[in-house]
């Protein structure tokens, strides 16, 4: 796959629609998706856009990308009203989006990142111990997945890319697991909510890895809206997140989630995470 | 018993069924062969194929690097295939530009950045895309050059383990014994009894035969010979058969010579007595016209012409009227060595050389005048058989209380023909001698109650005369 080309099509054939149909894009609304939750179980996916429908009393429409990037570029240049990114896309262009959500995870709107290794390496202490080795990140943009193993790298005083003999991105937390319990890769840093919602899910690919450290708590990663969207349209949609504990769709498309809820949440809860931006940063 | 004396109700069908399994054998191997070559052109056409699609699917990974992707599609073959499908590469391995490992559905066999010149045997057998390459540890690896834009991108490498095929190939014997077992199943029976009905009229005629033969030949091995199958003794059986009638048509003829001899005989003597008669007359009527007549010198000439021609005729009858003569006395070896003298004297005009053998040393009670006339004959016939330098052999000796008298010559034989009638009166047209020695020896042979054999082959004839001496003489 080529992102760019990829990127470039898909950003024409939204605009085109997009142009084409301007008066149904007023009612329909563009939820961006990315990796940072389990975005690849369509069957659940079809069933909260419903539920979304329903309580809007518009369309939905759930737009997935490979890549956060993408998602997030969709976003500014507004062919999406809101999406569900990660906190470290959310810092960097905190200018252009709204804090809109945050989900709550074992009743906090924070995670954690997780350094994991296969099941059989019993060694590893830290990511320190896996220099020269294979490393998988999930994706460039991700807080857990790339930002705070290169800022642990980074404080230890070793340079990132060079400290391991290969690192690659599975751009979604779930590969990383994957990758690291096939050993593909001799490490790897995931989304901690991923991991422990992986570990209830049937296919047991958490039991193929250990997991080495937790990070520090993160503002987990929040639902955005564009800055430009309509105050109504982004309270309707707060509202919509936000009730899903008061009824029972909504609390079992929850429980699928394996979060609590969704909570309005606070701009500084992403502060740490602009903090090791600014560290990593080159320049 | 060994296999070969078993009856051919028996033998026939072993052999059929023999023959029958190593067919099914036969073709069952050539069958298998086949199948396990197909096997091979199907597994590597699969994995031509399969190796061809990946590494189109492979160019993108690679050209941006994308190990993840690169992963996932390695994977996708190996890990999303049947259990049981033997086409099912082990790993898929992806090898970047240096020939190291970029990425593998194998990771832990195949880590990243190892090299594997070991996998990889040379450079030409890498750019030959077909087939497989057999590696250091008995894998069975399939490469695929991964390019774009001509461009040499890296290669992919299928691995299969020969272990892989092995339920495959085991599946294939089994079927093909099963196949196989479930023909002979209905063949045999089938041949079997096949093969037994070709054995019976066979093991039939082999019965009828042996007891024909059996009879026929009065059943010298009374005993029952059942060794050898039914063909052998058939052939035991005509055999014996073919003997019992030569020896049958041999006495036959015997008999035939016997009764012609016999005939002329009576005849012979028939007609001398009845010439013997006048003949006396008419010689007395002869004497006593020379003593009486008046002297004609004329008529006196005329009588003794007459005379002389009729004691000719007395010679010639007397000599086909063989009778044991009064008077003779018993034979010593003296009689024997006289004969030798005579025909030394007589003949011998050809330098032949004369092997004399005389055992006799006893006197016997047969009269001597007959057996010297007898041994006289036969050494003047091989006189005049024998070639100018060859060899006559006389041997005389007693034995079983009889006398045997043997004298063989190496000249001209006696054609089969002539043979039937030697011993008849003027057998031998234009012989020098009367034409009536081998009869008259035939004669006083009969007469004495003995026999006389005569054996003709070229260069070797022999006469055997066999005279029983009489007891208590």
């Amino acid at each position: 796959m080529e992102p760019s080309r990829r990127a470039i099509l898909a950003a024409l054939g939204i605009g085109a629609w997009a142009l084409a149909s301007k008066t149904r894009a007023q009612a329909q609304l563009r939820i961006g998706l990315t990796a940072v939750f389990l975005d690849d179980e369509i069957r659940f996916l079809l069933r909260w856009r419903a539920y979304l429908e329903q309580r809007l009393g518009r369309k939905v429409e759930f737009v997935q990308r490979g890549r956060y990037r993408e998602t997030v570029e969709l976003l500014r240049e507004g062919h999406l009203e809101a999406a569900w990114i990660c906190g470290f896309p959310y810092v960097r262009f905190r200018r252009e989006l709204r804090l809109l959500a945050v989900p709550l995870f074992e009743g906090k709107p924070l995670y954690r990142s997780y350094l994991i290794v296969p099941a059989s390496d019993s060694g590893t202490r830290s990511i320190l111990d896996l220099r020269g080795k294979v490393f998988a990140f999930s994706d460039p943009d991700s807080n857990s997945g790339f930002l705070y193993p290169n800022y642990v790298l980074r404080t230890a005083g070793e340079p990132p890319e060079a400290f391991f003999k290969r690192a690659f991105f599975t751009w979604a937390h779930r590969k990383v697991v994957d990758a690291v319990s096939t050993k593909l890769a001799h490490g790897g840093s995931v989304d901690g909510y991923v991991w422990e919602t992986l570990r209830l899910a049937p296919g047991r690919l958490t039991e193929g890895t250990r997991v080495v450290s937790k990070s520090p708590e993160f503002g987990h990663p929040p639902i955005v809206v564009r800055a430009n969207l309509a105050p109504e349209l982004a309270q309707d949609l707060r509202d919509a997140f936000t009730g899903m504990t008061r009824d029972a769709e909504g609390k079992a498309l929850l429980a699928t989630l394996n979060l609590d809820g969704f909570a309005l949440g606070s701009d500084q809860l992403f502060d740490s995470i602009e903090a090791m931006w600014r560290i990593v940063q080159p320049g | 018993m060994r296999f070969r004396d078993l009856s051919l109700s028996v033998k026939i069908p072993i052999r059929v069924t023999v023959l029958v399994v190593a067919t099914a054998f036969a073709v069952t191997i050539t069958l298998l062969w086949r199948e396990y070559e197909e096997l091979r052109r199907d597994l590597a056409n699969s994995s031509a194929s399969l190796g061809g699609l990946l590494a189109t699917s492979l160019v993108a990974p690679l050209t941006h690097d994308d190990l993840w992707r690169a992963f996932e599609i390695a994977r996708a073959p190996v890990a999303g295939a049947a259990a049981g499908s033997t086409v099912t590469p082990r790993h898929v391995t992806v090898l970047d530009k240096e020939r190291r490992v970029y990425v593998s559905s194998d990771p832990v066999r195949f880590p990243f950045g190892l090299r594997l010149d070991a996998l990889l045997p040379t450079e030409r057998s890498v750019s030959d895309v077909s087939g497989f390459v057999e590696t250091a540890d008995g894998d069975l690896v399939s490469i695929t050059p991964v390019t774009a834009d001509g461009v040499d991108l890296g290669l992919l490498l299928l691995g299969y383990s020969n272990a892989q095929f092995r339920p495959r190939y085991a599946d294939l014997v089994r079927r093909a014994i099963l196949g196989t077992a479930g023909v002979l199943f209905l063949l045999l029976p089938l041949s079997w009894l096949y093969a037994r009905r070709t054995a019976a009229p066979l093991v039939r005629f082999a019965r009828e035969m042996e007891r024909i033969g059996r009879r026929s030949a009065h059943a010298p091995e009374s005993g029952g010979d059942t060794r050898g199958d039914e063909l052998q003794r058939v052939g035991e059986s005509f055999r014996r058969m073919v003997a019992a009638i030569d020896e049958k048509e041999s006495l036959e003829r015997q008999m035939v010579i016997a009764d012609r001899l016999a005939a002329i005989g009576r005849l012979a003597a028939g007609v001398a007595h009845e010439i013997n008669n006048p003949l006396g007359g008419m010689l007395n009527a002869l004497s006593t016209f020379r003593r009486h007549g008046r002297g004609d010198p004329m008529a006196l000439r005329t009588a003794a012409l007459l005379e002389r021609g009729l004691l000719q005729i007395r010679d010639t009858v007397s000599a086909l009227l063989v009778e044991a003569k009064a008077g003779s006395h018993p034979l010593t070896p003296d009689d024997i060595e006289d004969a030798r003298m005579l025909a030394l004297t007589d003949g011998m005009a050809k330098s032949a050389r004369l092997r004399w053998r005389n055992d006799l040393q006893e006197t016997l009670a047969l009269p001597s005048t007959l057996v010297r006339q007898i041994l006289l004959n036969l050494l003047l016939n091989a006189e005049h058989a024998v070639r100018s330098d060859g060899e006559i052999e006389c041997r005389v000796h007693c034995s079983d209380g009889s006398l045997r008298i043997v004298v063989r010559n190496d000249g001209a034989h006696i054609p089969g023909e002539r043979l039937q009638h030697l011993f008849e009166p003027f057998a031998v047209e234009g012989a020098d001698g009367s034409g009536l020695g081998l009869w008259v020896t035939y004669q006083i042979v009969r007469e004495l109650g003995g026999s006389i054999a005569v054996q003709s082959a070229p260069g070797n004839t022999e006469f055997d005369v066999c005279l029983p001496v009489p007891k208590a003489a």
